[in-house]
């Protein structure tokens, strides 16, 4: 069987599933369609959430990250999984005592403010569109990729998949697919790691063989790959060489960031109590963490391979010639994503660092003419299993994981823009008096609607699709986390020092962002150069979100000091969210 | 709206369980920024001398380490709470 045939079959197979469960699983209430009917138990709503959260950046793009720049981009895996810790603790089992559909409801309700409530209507559904759109169009990349059909072609059938299970079952068929999803994604991502890890190091666990000796050198394996990095003019892989401040806040703002995703948050509404909203926090962190620790190793290894792969006589040699490339490299260089140029006519792969002063005199000894491959991050996870020779199956079951990564989160996000369109705005706001089955349908009909506009905008990405980490996470940590926060720890904060706090983080952040990467990221419509010379203390666009955070929660608290305190009932309201006891029955399933 | 505060005995219990909620939440916010900021970013220098699979523990905790604390927190801090609830009687 070709690889073809065997990527349509496992894809094809994924997606008889998850159609599967969207019939099985249909919604019947309101409750059902936004909270799953709050009978959902807290391990599989860790698989969710792990399945939710991991996007097509985490299973595609991360370890590309990571194997770029070595230690410096920790900071992802910190600040994407430190933010469970906030949730567990600060948000998710208080929300879910709270127990009604959306995080801006508990905003509206907790400041009994309609304009703290549309103001966090439009925060969230910023953030989430920034976000969605990025999944959308790893759909049309990843079909285009495994299945040979066009993007957009790949990008109606995932918007398709998802349209039927996301408006027939809610948040109960979105939750049981996301756990079939999250199952295909982590066996696709810990095959091809575990045997990558075994052929470098002869270690099983992919986590132990980063800190293993590499067999072929018998030198450990971060040492082989520092030496190898260093050779050919790059930064050293586990040497620490940007601004640590920037370092701090980028995580920062990436952990209270993720703590404060509308769509993250809202699958804890979905559990029956709040103790096991608590543990549920802890099970999806177990999930996540299982791809968290194996993309460092997937990073350092792919590097090694790819560097072994390119100089087999050693760094300071010349590279393989180019006719005797392996097989792996031809396949992606017809995607784009590695690129040969050969600018000094040897018919030899030269790869080096070509950005480095230091290194030039070496490079120019050698007759090198500058770096001839040109390698994009998502490879050293694409790629793997060829790299390894491992069968086609395992090809086909990445190119199902990428999809099932970037399905599964585009459809949390989804829910949590048509919710916030059909419980905030409708329900909360524009017809208060409509009856439960109106409601279910005006929920399912802002699910199709969310889902035609995302299409169309992964079909014509806008500018700002780029900046999921700047916008979606600076706004999500300036301007959402801290109101949620402090709307459950302080009983002092009123309605007036909400919207000020909101308003003020999220435009200081936006302001900051706009001024680096150009006013609503319109090219060249940006104040200043976006470099470490021209920031602000050297704080990058990237990491803002933190300042903003602090900018809000100064804000509110002037201003609540200033005017007058909560009604009586508001604050007996906070009492009744800080202990579990009490929380709303769940139906079974 | 249910009211949660109905089963403590007085407004007393009811922020005797709070204060006791919010200690241990700071404590766990110290641990959590030491492994993170503290032992991955910022005090890596100090730990340079303690060697570990080829790099040293510094390193470590920004790709591994901090993420196996986060862990253990959450479920330390998830069953803490659940005898913190039974004493005070406000579990469901």
């Amino acid at each position: 069987m070709d690889q073809y045939t065997l990527n349509l079959l496992v894809v094809g197979a994924s997606f008889a599933l998850y159609i599967g469960i969207a019939i099985w699983a249909r919604a019947g209430s309101t409750s059902e369609f936004y909270a799953a009917g709050r009978g959902v138990h807290p391990v599989m709503n860790g698989m969710a959430t792990g399945a939710d959260w991991m996007s097509a950046a985490s299973f595609i793009s991360m370890a590309g990250l990571i194997s770029a720049v070595g230690y410096d981009n920790s900071t992802y895996l910190m600040g994407w999984t430190g933010g469970y810790v906030l949730l567990a603790m600060l948000l998710a089992p208080y929300l879910r005592k709270f127990g009604k559909y959306t995080v801006p409801e508990f905003i509206g309700d907790r400041f009994y403010s309609n304009t703290a409530r549309m103001v966090a209507v439009i925060c969230l559904i910023v953030a989430s569109v920034t976000y969605v759109i990025g999944q959308m169009t790893g759909v049309g990349v990843a079909f285009a990729r495994f299945l040979e059909v066009d993007k957009a072609t790949g990008l109606y059938i995932g918007a398709t998949i998802v349209f039927m299970y996301a408006v027939l079952g809610g948040m109960k068929g979105i939750t049981y697919t996301q756990v079939a999803q999250y199952c295909v994604l982590i066996l696709a991502y810990s095959i091809p790691a575990i045997f990558i890890s075994l052929q470098l190091t002869g270690v099983f666990l992919p986590q132990i063989g980063l800190f293993s000796e590499h067999t072929a050198s018998a030198q450990p394996l971060l040492v082989k790959l520092d030496q190898i990095v260093t050779d050919l003019g790059f930064a050293s892989y586990t040497g620490h060489h940007q601004s640590t401040l920037n370092m701090v806040l980028f995580t920062m703002s990436l952990m209270i960031g993720t703590a404060g995703l509308p769509h993250v948050i809202v699958r804890f509404f979905t559990v029956p109590k709040v103790a096991d909203a608590r543990f549920s926090a802890g099970w999806a962190l177990v999930f996540i963490a299982l791809l968290y620790t194996t993309a460092p190793a997937v990073g350092a290894m792919a590097r090694l391979n790819l560097l072994n792969t390119i100089s087999d006589n050693g760094a300071q040699a010349d590279g393989i010639t180019y006719e005797a490339r392996p097989d792996w490299m031809k396949n992606w260089e017809v995607t784009g994503l590695l690129k040969f140029e050969d600018k000094n006519g040897d018919g030899r792969i030269q790869y080096y660092n070509d950005k480095s002063e230091a290194f030039k005199a070496t490079a120019e000894a050698n007759g090198w003419a500058g770096s001839e491959l040109t390698v994009n991050n998502d490879i050293m996870v694409l790629a793997n299993p060829e790299i390894a020779n491992l069968p086609g199956w395992v090809v086909a079951l990445v190119a199902a994981g990428g999809l099932a990564a970037a399905l599964s989160t585009a459809a949390g996000l989804l829910l949590a823009i048509s919710s916030a369109i059909s419980h905030d705005v409708i329900k909360g706001s524009l017809n208060p008096g409509i009856s439960e089955k109106g409601e279910l349908l005006a929920a399912r009909i802002s699910m199709g609607v969310a889902i035609v506009v995302a299409t169309y905008l992964g079909l014509n990405p806008p500018g700002f699709a780029a900046q999921t980490v700047a916008l979606a996470f600076g706004i999500a940590a300036a301007s959402l986390f801290p109101v949620l926060m402090m709307g459950i720890f302080s009983k002092r904060i009123n309605n007036a020092g909400a919207v000020a706090g909101m308003l003020s983080g999220l435009i200081f952040t936006l302001v900051y962002i706009f001024v680096y990467k150009g006013w609503f990221f319109i090219p060249e419509t940006n104040q200043l150069p976006d470099n470490a010379a021209n920031w602000v203390f050297g704080i990058s666009p990237l990491s803002i979100g933190t300042v903003g955070a602090l900018v809000n929660f100064g804000a509110a608290y002037l201003v609540s000091s200033m005017t007058k305190e909560p009604p009586v009932e508001i604050q007996t309201l906070v009492e009744s969210v800080r202990v579990p006891r009490g929380a709303n029955k769940a139906v079974a399933h | 709206m249910t009211k949660g505060g109905q089963a403590l005995s007085g407004e007393k219990s009811a922020t005797a369980y709070w204060s006791a909620n919010v200690r241990l939440i700071l404590w766990n916010l110290v641990i959590w920024a030491l492994v993170s900021f503290g032992f991955g970013i910022v005090l890596r220098p100090m730990l340079s001398g303690i060697a570990i699979g080829g790099t040293d523990l510094g390193f470590w905790f920004a790709q591994q380490g901090s993420i196996f604390v986060f862990l253990v927190q959450i479920f330390v801090y998830a069953l803490m709470m659940n005898k913190l609830d039974a004493e005070y009687g406000v579990e469901e």
